[in-house]
């Protein structure tokens, strides 16, 4: 079992890395073509603006791969690296995403609830459908955010909420294509479990 | 619903945790990964690594520390201490920070904000304060509290908003290592001054001095340093207080 970490210049890989190999998964991070398309898992991570994001896995020649390889090989957005999964992003204007799951990524808008901006900090699960992703997880269980922007109109592929001035997606799925807005490796042993049941599908 | 958050603070020199007392009188307490991993374990939310060393081997111990702890830690880890461009950010970042906190770098050079949200994303840009009452308000101090900058806290904070910190730690210098609480008069003037989330330092002593700011205060984070180092507080008992008192806790 490998973990294929996409390394496209974006957020930051050490933890990612570390979190799988605590789990006894082997990762391996990687912008090679190659090396990912040998790996059991792939998995997206990114920080930072969409439009940057984007344009960067475009540049790195990755979207194709990205795409082709989640046909038949298990793949985990994260925060950034999950809303990079949907349609589309208002984030600095109109910027297309990889549309491997329906829906699209407009700003928390919480200030009328008195709610800051970003979501900083460790909220508790509402686990909307059995997912295998949370196959150790249980509802209420505590995890990571940091994030300004969150996915809505996702329909049927939403897997978890947050409470956040109202529901916030906190995991989807669809097929083999996971994502989740907070980070599972900075998530502590709620965290290291997602990333385990990951490598277990 | 969105957790109140628990931060350790480990000032770190030489590779070793030390704790001040309004800054100065450093006494020598334990391993940074050691320590970094027993809070962990123990419920703390986050981590503070500080870095009070100011020669190059010490620079280096302490990178070492943050990648044996990120190794082994799975909270997010804030980086601070001699963070003056955009070049420490990334030898933080790729050392294994989540967050880097910028704070005398920053009143020298207000853009090194701008750049490091540019590059690296708001959510890894932490401004910190030295705060002291002054002149009838409340006034930032730089290099490590001994230099008054004539800054106005609350329009710094707001400027550091503005250029695109994604988070700010006020630290009441008025309060800090005195241990009888939080500096709440502090807090309630500066936390209106910014949207973004709040991180309140300086003065924790009891487990009551936390009940009191998350219930007194719009302050999203405490952090403390010593009452965590000695043992006088254990995070589950600070937890348990505060979920008692009706206030979001991870537990």
């Amino acid at each position: 079992m490998t973990v294929g970490i996409i390394d496209y210049g974006c957020g930051n890989l050490f933890s990612l890395r570390s979190s799988f190999s605590r789990i006894g998964a082997r990762a391996t991070v990687t912008s090679d073509k190659a090396e990912l398309i040998k790996c059991d898992r792939i998995v997206l991570p990114g920080v930072g603006a969409f439009p940057e994001a984007m344009q960067k896995l475009n540049g790195a020649e990755l979207v194709g791969t990205v795409r082709d390889m989640a046909a038949g090989t298990p793949l985990l957005g994260i925060c950034l690296g999950m809303q990079m999964l949907f349609d589309r992003s208002s984030e600095f204007g109109e910027c297309d995403g990889l549309g491997m799951i329906k829906g699209n990524v407009v700003p928390l808008d919480c200030a009328a609830v008195g709610l800051k901006v970003p979501q900083m900090g460790w909220n508790a699960l509402k686990i909307d459908k059995g997912c295998p992703l949370f196959k150790y997880t249980r509802n209420g269980d505590y995890v990571y955010f940091v994030h300004s922007y969150h996915a809505v109109n996702c329909g049927e592929s939403v897997t978890a909420t947050v409470d956040y001035g109202g529901d916030v997606t906190a995991a989807v799925s669809c097929g083999h294509v996971f994502g989740t807005q907070f980070h599972p490796e900075k998530s502590g042993e709620v965290g290291l479990n997602i990333l385990r049941a990951f490598t277990e599908l | 619903m969105l957790a109140k958050r628990i931060i350790p603070c480990l000032d770190v020199k030489n590779g070793r945790v030390v704790k001040g007392k309004n800054f100065s009188g450093l006494a020598d307490v334990d391993d940074p990964v050691a320590l970094a991993e027993k809070y962990s374990d123990g419920g703390a939310d986050e981590l503070v690594f500080y870095d009070i060393t100011a020669s190059a081997e010490g620079r280096k111990l302490f990178t070492d520390v943050l990648r044996r702890t990120a190794e082994r830690v799975f909270i997010p880890l804030t980086v601070g201490g001699g963070i003056n461009c955009t070049d420490d950010f990334a030898a933080a970042l790729d050392s294994g920070a989540d967050k880097v906190s910028v704070n005398s770098g920053a009143i020298a050079d207000p853009g090194i904000i701008d750049r490091a949200a540019a590059k690296y994303g708001s959510q890894c840009v932490v401004l910190s304060v030295d705060v002291k009452r002054s002149g009838g308000g409340f006034t930032v101090f730089s290099h490590g509290g001994r230099v008054d900058t004539g800054l106005r806290a609350e329009d710094w904070i707001k400027q550091g908003e503005q250029r695109g910190a994604g988070e700010i730690v006020i630290n009441s210098m008025d309060t800090d290592g005195v241990k009888r609480g939080f500096d709440l008069e502090m807090l309630a003037a500066l936390t209106r001054a910014v949207d973004i989330p709040v991180v309140a330092s300086g003065g924790a002593g009891c487990i009551d001095d936390f009940v009191e700011l998350f219930k007194n205060s719009n302050a999203d984070a405490g952090l403390g340093a010593s009452v965590f180092h000695y043992g006088e507080i254990a995070f589950c008992d600070l937890k348990r207080a505060l979920k008692n008192n009706g206030i979001a806790v991870r537990i």
